[in-house]
């Protein structure tokens, strides 16, 4: 095992530690739904973090593939009385199909068209959503969606499904992980920091980059599954614009493109509305002004300022 | 109303919007052109225009050309303040980072316009009385004619500026090569720094002119924004022609689309236009194959 690869599982491993002991402090039901939720964001910003950091692209829509993931599991599995878990497997596979739709024409382009196209992709879901009533429940929301269940136990409590979406979201951040260190990830590293000699050395430029996207959308997608599963009702508000923009800060926040970077600001930025209740009225405000301090004077958010920190000396344009 | 009837009105309403996408759509080729970055606040411009204007003529008392001028001033200012106060300050120079600079402002302004706007819409009042004019079986207001006028002449100024001003010409420098530009002794930061006020202040002449239609509200410019941004790619991004044919093509389209398909999806043909464009001609239509391929 390499040194890198010797320190991410020590990481790795004081994580699971702290997620299976925090159970042991917090014995108010509240909070286990906070970490609950803290863990699907971790999930979401992973995926868009592979993004951002092996593509050089944002992803604008990240909320869309989250209510994609959300509302085809629920309709699937309550409408049409299908098993949660194939209604799981079946919404990742309509997020995946509708990332390469978005993906393919704008991925091929130099410049930065996906973000604008996965801007308008979330807000067509958001007009589609609340037009079709009959089938998604319209602004109301849809509820009575069936939880998922294991061994023939419901996962319905907090408890519970905490066990499950923490495992997830480790498991998601070991995947990326190994993403990163294969050769896909080597040559998308590569093109980020040389376009032109990656393409010489045969890198697939634009194929990387929408397998890249295809995946990252996949983990916001099932992710949203879950979260559908977990709370049984889920409304059109929880996965418009300003929630993609809300995923991004935890991508800045925590340092675009490490990997736990994206985990830091999932576990930084989740629990602040829940903990500040006059923040809602003073939202945009304080998220824009958070990222564009933090984009002006700290483009590598958290994780940079620890490197920093580590290295002490100021770190170089990554 | 018969067929020909019908249509006519569609064209008329198709242009009308279609000519402030097109002020929207300029306002995003000037900023690339001179920064190669997108901005995403330029949507936010346009609902500071309707805002600033509701305020100076409901709330100060001022004359409509009063009113108009300090809100072009006042929106050039913000967008001047854009480049100065964000990303001239910033320390990386990825296109990435300075991007989302800009999609960090447009929500930090929704928020200050929120705070002293608040969330209702607003009604401004039209430039004129709205004694319904008549054409080819069409009906329409005189704010349509006013938004077509005074877009024409903003292109038309714009044409002047850029082709005939010495400060035109030197940022036209600045966009083709900004090293060379420098060496002959042009002033590179000032040209950025004008190219966000003109983005700013015809961003907010968009703004003026479509919310007597629309309404104004502190998020009226995203949508109408994004529209831009769908016809500024139409038309092959960077190009100020292609800009205004652009504009003009999506909003005939969208108009004819809402008309003769269906009201209830009719924002979401911009979006579909845009990734057909991207998918099968992403130089744009007008475009000389800027936007290459990786």
């Amino acid at each position: 095992m390499t040194r890198g690869g010797r320190i991410f599982a020590l990481q790795l491993a004081a994580l699971a530690l702290a997620v299976l002991l925090l159970p042991l402090l917090v014995g108010n039901p509240y909070h286990l739904n906070v970490l609950n939720v803290m863990a699907l964001m971790v999930i979401v910003v992973t995926g868009l973090n592979l993004l951002i950091g092996f593509a050089g692209h944002i992803s604008l829509g990240h909320a869309a593939f989250f209510g994609l993931g959300a509302y085809v599991s629920a309709i699937l599995s309550a409408t049409y009385g299908l098993n949660p878990w194939l209604a799981l497997l079946a919404a990742a596979a309509a997020v995946a199909l509708l990332a390469l739709v978005i993906g393919l024409p704008t991925l091929r382009l130099a410049g930065n068209y996906l973000v604008m196209a996965t801007l308008g992709g979330n807000l067509i879901f958001t007009t589609v959503v609340l037009q079709m009533d009959q089938l998604t429940g319209g602004p109301s929301g849809f509820s009575g969606i069936p939880p998922l269940s294991l061994f023939g136990r419901a996962i319905v409590d907090d408890q519970s499904f905490y066990w499950l979406v923490w495992a997830a979201a480790l498991l998601g951040l070991v995947v990326a992980r190994n993403l990163a260190q294969s050769r896909v990830g080597r040559g998308l590293r590569a093109l980020k920091d040389a376009p032109a000699a990656a393409a010489a050395l045969g890198v697939d430029v634009a194929r990387y980059k929408t397998g890249v996207f295809v995946i990252s959308a996949l983990y916001a997608g099932l992710a949203g599954s879950l979260h559908a599963h977990y709370f049984g009702i889920i409304a059109p508000k929880s996965f418009d614009i300003f929630v993609s923009v809300e995923l991004v800060t935890m991508c800045l926040v925590g340092g675009m493109g490490s990997l736990w970077g994206g985990f830091l600001g999932a576990a930084f930025l989740t629990p602040l509305p829940q903990v500040l209740h006059v923040f809602e009225e003073y939202k945009d405000i304080f998220y824009g002004g958070v990222l564009l301090a933090l984009l002006i004077y700290q483009p590598h958010g958290l994780a940079g300022l620890w490197a920093r920190l580590r290295a002490r000396r100021p770190l170089e344009s990554a | 109303m018969s067929g020909a009837e019908q249509l006519s009105q569609f064209l008329i309403s198709g242009l009308t919007t279609g000519a402030v996408y097109a002020l929207v759509a300029l306002g995003f080729c000037l900023i690339y052109n001179t920064t190669h970055i997108v901005n995403f606040a330029q949507g936010d411009f346009l609902s500071l225009g309707g805002l600033l204007l509701y305020s100076l003529l409901a709330g100060a008392g001022l004359a409509l050309p009063l009113a108009f001028a300090l809100t072009v001033l006042g929106t050039a200012l913000v967008g001047a303040a854009l480049e100065r106060l964000a990303l001239r300050q910033a320390r990386s120079r990825e296109v990435t980072v300075l991007i989302f600079i800009t999609v960090a402002a447009s929500v930090l302004l929704r928020g200050v316009f929120k705070e002293i706007w608040g969330k209702q819409a607003l009604a401004v009042p039209s430039f004129s009385p709205e004694t319904p004019l008549r054409l080819l079986g069409a009906t329409f207001t005189p704010q349509n004619l006013w938004v077509v006028g005074i877009t024409l002449a903003a292109i038309a100024g714009l044409g002047w500026f850029f082709n005939r001003t010495l400060t035109g010409k030197a940022m036209r420098a600045v966009a083709i090569n900004p090293r060379a530009a420098a060496l002959m002794g042009i002033d590179v930061e000032r040209m950025l720094l004008y190219s966000f006020a003109l983005a700013g202040g015809l961003g907010g002449v968009a703004g003026m002119l479509i919310t007597p239609i629309t309404t104004a509200s502190y998020a009226v410019g995203v949508i109408i924004g994004l529209k831009g941004f769908a016809a500024a790619v139409l038309g092959g991004y960077g190009s100020f022609v292609g800009a205004v044919a652009g504009g003009l093509g999506l909003g005939l389209l969208e108009s004819l689309g809402a008309g003769l398909l269906s009201s209830a999806y009719k924002d979401v043909i911009a979006f579909v236009v845009l990734l057909l464009v991207l998918f099968l001609r992403p130089q744009g239509l007008l475009g000389r194959g800027e936007a290459a391929r990786v």
